[in-house]
């Protein structure tokens, strides 16, 4: 039974492109809404992947790999000049 | 998060999509925040975490892509986009690439040789947590129930206090009993004492009468006897004497 609900409650999968940018104009971009943000999203990985019973690898490894990724993109700037070819 | 466009995809008679406003329109059958989640009693944790793939891609990813692109979708989508990071070099292959290959093999192998050992530790340990914890729990509930026994046993024991009460009255109306008749008996004695001294007066009373009287008769029985009277009387005697004499004489 589909249920008429304000843009900015939607989650994100909800919003159509259209939608985007002024779903994104409408959230909360104060520092408190920030942190809200990150402590929610830390719960729902943690719950997830890491407070279980018989927790897996996947949960601390799926953290190193998102760690690696972004320090590779944070260097990527002096890991350029390592290239073997000049044009691609 | 992923699991939600896969309830989206399922009722495919919600195709009639309203034009964009401002109040979206939620093609869920997820309910919203209607009642007030209780902390108590805590749920249990979950048994396995989310699904992870090659231990780096979680499980979500694939049924994603499912449904559109069937089982090698997402394979395909991995090797065109290494290809492409390789091919324009936005991957660069240097040292550390080599490094890399190396210490990522020797994870590998590591975790594949070594993982199960490690997981039957820890999940032993956590056993072990778990069943201190219960047997604390188990032993709490033990004492209690102890406690609940001790305590109806005292209930049953209080609802004697009625025949305490009643012996404890019986012993005090037979000590008042005991006291009434204690001094019922001193009354009566010396009530009997008072009389008898009454009775002892009178009788001594007659008899000091009687004995003065009897003393006075005589003294004047005595007094009245003239000297006179005397000698007549004493020849009367000796008169009879001489004639009892003579009696007894002729009867020997």
């Amino acid at each position: 039974l589909p249920s008429a609900v304000l843009l900015k409650d939607m989650k994100l999968m909800d919003v159509k492109l259209g939608q985007l940018g002024s779903w994104l104009a409408m959230r909360d971009f104060t520092p408190g809404g920030i942190m809200g943000a990150i402590r929610r999203g830390h719960s729902r990985y943690y719950n997830k992947y890491i407070n279980v019973r018989k927790g897996g690898l996947g949960g601390l490894s799926m953290v190193l790999a998102g760690y690696i990724v972004l320090s590779y993109m944070w260097s990527y700037s002096h890991i350029k000049h390592d290239r073997r070819r000049k044009y691609h | 998060m992923l699991s939600r466009l896969v309830l989206r995809a399922a009722p495919a008679a919600l195709r009639a999509l309203p034009p964009p406003v401002a109040v979206g329109v939620l093609h869920t059958t997820r309910p919203l925040h209607t009642t007030r989640q209780s902390l108590a009693p805590v749920p249990p944790l979950p048994e396995k975490g989310g699904e992870v793939r090659h231990g780096l891609i979680p499980e979500e990813f694939f049924q994603f892509l499912y449904p559109k692109t069937g089982v090698t979708g997402p394979y395909m989508l991995g090797t065109g986009l290494l290809l492409y990071l390789l091919s324009k070099e936005i991957y660069v292959v240097n040292h550390e690439t080599a490094a890399a290959a190396c210490i990522l093999t020797v994870i590998v192998y590591a975790i594949k040789k070594f993982g199960p050992e490690v997981a039957a530790f820890a999940d032993k340990l956590n056993e072990e947590k778990v069943a201190t914890a219960v047997a604390m729990k188990d032993e709490a509930i033990q004492t209690l129930q102890t406690a609940i026994e001790e305590e109806k046993k005292e209930q049953w024991r209080a609802e004697g206090r009625s025949y305490l009460f009643d012996a404890k009255r019986n012993n005090v109306a037979m000590l008042l009993e005991t006291n009434y008749r204690e001094r019922l008996l001193m009354v009566y004695s010396e009530v009997k004492k008072r009389l008898d001294y009454q009775v002892a007066m009178q009788t001594l009373k007659r008899q000091k009468e009687q004995d003065h009287m009897i003393q006075w008769v005589e003294k004047n029985v005595v007094q009245s006897i003239t000297p006179q009277q005397q000698k007549e009387s004493i020849a009367k005697c000796i008169v009879d004497l001489k004639a009892l004499s003579k009696g007894a004489h002729a009867a020997v």
